[in-house]
């Protein structure tokens, strides 16, 4: 069975213009998935339906074959800004979710705690998140994301917001990481380079309204070896997407 | 350690100067300018009041605390209650708002004496004074925290399964303690002076009812020792928050440094 299944949704905030159209994905268990599209293609608005935080106005949302179509609380979900509350220390704002599920301030330090070492964050548990660096706060917002709900995760472009040297070695760190822990995870980005970098598959979101025009499947050995962005297949990869794109794009003007 | 310790002389010295050249200027002009007691005391006058009526101005000063405490504490209360109401009813705020800027530009000298006509010459008019003059501000004060959270941290909430009142807990209160405590280091302040404008309208007890007596009967250094008493009250009081607030908020410290 799949971990996340989107069936046909269809979406407009006004019932006029539509901002989706019949977008139909599915995520594996341990599968990380892209979604690569241009800024306001309605990438976050899929989010945000898949999220519970919108209704879609057709369409359905299954997580491991359940209906959980327009309910929060279900699927985790990390924002671009890494969202740590500045008045509680790393601990506490990791913890959060779990004291949300009605744990115990105490016992959701302790299992918050145990996964510092992991996300590689350790020792920074009794700091408060602006004494951090951005890719220290990135991290700790992906281990809250993930004490939220370890069956899928939303990421809307994570390392978007980070400097080209932290980013690269936020890349490593994450597949490192999502090595370990195998969580299923959909990312939203504008960047191709980060998208066949990251990504078991790449979902293609282009067009007003926005439909899913392609999808592709990068058969690598995760985590990628060294300079793979450098390789010929890499940029094979790189060439299918920008085809894709180039002739969705001719075909509206 | 030497660094803070030098850190903090720079800082007293200029003012304790500032201060000791004011009063030195204040007793000569007193002495040399041959000014009667009644019409400006000199220092040395008001420092002699201080030491023959101090125990009778701790007396008054019992009174007029336990007022601003009093009021301080309901005017706080219902300014929260307030705030969480018309955060959560877009509707009241609409309503209530300009009714509350409204309320604030009338003299708090005019409502003092129909209180007393209202509600006597106890206690009770003087914490309601209070509770007028604080409340308020604390409403609106509070209000700007709640709303001034950015929407993405609602949305992570919400998507996190978070409730209203978690979302209240956990991210509009702590948010809005900065405001509130910035609104309540004006309020402390506020509510002496209000404190002591509702005793001189009527009442027994209290600096302000010490206040009208030594006003009628001319004694100018004691009108002056009264005075000064009040400004120490009020700047303790407002020591007071600050230490309140530090204590509230342990992460102020470090994120005002980053």
């Amino acid at each position: 069975m799949d971990a996340l299944t989107v069936k046909g949704v269809t979406f407009s905030y006004d019932s006029v213009t539509p901002v989706l159209k019949d977008i139909n994905l599915t995520l594996h268990h341990g599968e990380l998935v892209c979604l690569l599209g241009a800024s306001g293609g309605g990438k976050t608005t899929l989010f945000n339906i898949i999220a519970g935080l919108n209704r879609p106005e057709q369409g359905q949302i299954l997580l491991n074959g359940e209906d959980i179509t327009g309910q929060s609380g279900k699927i985790s979900y990390m924002l671009q800004k890494d969202m740590l509350l500045p008045y509680r220390t790393m601990e506490d704002n990791v913890a959060l979710p779990l004291i949300l599920k009605g744990m115990k301030k105490k016992e959701a330090r302790r299992q918050a705690g145990e996964y510092f070492a992991q996300f590689g964050i350790d020792g920074t548990q009794k700091r408060y998140p602006t004494e951090l660096s951005g890719g220290m706060r990135q991290r700790a917002a992906l281990l809250r994301t993930y004490l939220f709900s370890g069956q899928a995760a939303l990421l809307d472009e994570p390392f978007s917001a980070l400097d080209a040297f932290t980013k690269s070695e936020m890349h490593r760190w994450y597949l490192d990481v999502m090595s370990k822990i195998k969580l299923s995870t959909i990312f939203i980005t504008h960047d191709i380079d980060e998208a066949i970098l990251l990504s078991d598959r790449i979902y293609l979101l282009s067009g007003k309204p926005g439909t899913l025009i392609g999808e592709i499947t990068i058969r690598e050995p995760k985590p990628r070896p060294q300079d793979f962005n450098l390789t010929d297949t890499f940029l094979a990869y790189k060439r299918a997407i920008i085809t894709m794109l180039r002739q969705e794009s001719s075909v509206i003007s | 350690m030497n660094a803070k310790l030098r850190s903090i002389i720079s800082k007293v010295v200029p003012r304790a100067a500032v201060l000791v050249l004011v009063i030195l200027v204040w007793q000569l002009v007193c002495t040399l300018g041959q000014i009667p007691k009644y019409m400006l005391p000199s220092p040395m006058d008001v420092a002699k009041a201080f030491q023959e009526d101090w125990l009778l101005m701790l007396d008054h000063s019992q009174i007029t605390l336990l007022e601003t405490f009093l009021g301080l504490f309901f005017g706080i209360l219902i300014g929260f209650l307030m705030a969480v109401f018309m955060d959560r009813f877009a509707l009241m705020r609409k309503m209530i708002y300009p009714l509350i800027v409204v309320s604030q530009t009338i003299p708090t000298v005019a409502i003092a004496p129909l209180l007393v006509i209202w509600l006597g010459y106890q206690m009770l008019p003087k914490i309601v004074l209070i509770v007028l003059v604080v409340s308020f501000p604390i409403t609106i004060s509070l209000l700007e925290g709640f709303s001034s959270i950015e929407p993405d941290t609602i949305r992570l909430m919400q998507s996190m399964g978070a409730n209203r009142i978690q979302i209240f807990r956990w991210v509009k209160l702590p948010n809005s303690l900065s405001y509130f405590f910035s609104s309540l280091k004006i309020s402390v302040s506020y509510a002496v002076v209000s404190a002591v404008v509702s005793e001189w309208i009527g009442g027994t007890k209290g600096l302000g009812c010490y206040m009208t007596r030594v006003r009628k009967s001319f004694a100018s250094d004691k009108m002056f020792a009264v005075i000064i008493l009040v400004s120490v009250i009020s700047l303790l009081l407002i020591w007071l928050t600050n230490v309140l607030q530090r204590v509230c908020m342990p992460w102020e410290k470090i994120n005002r440094k980053e």
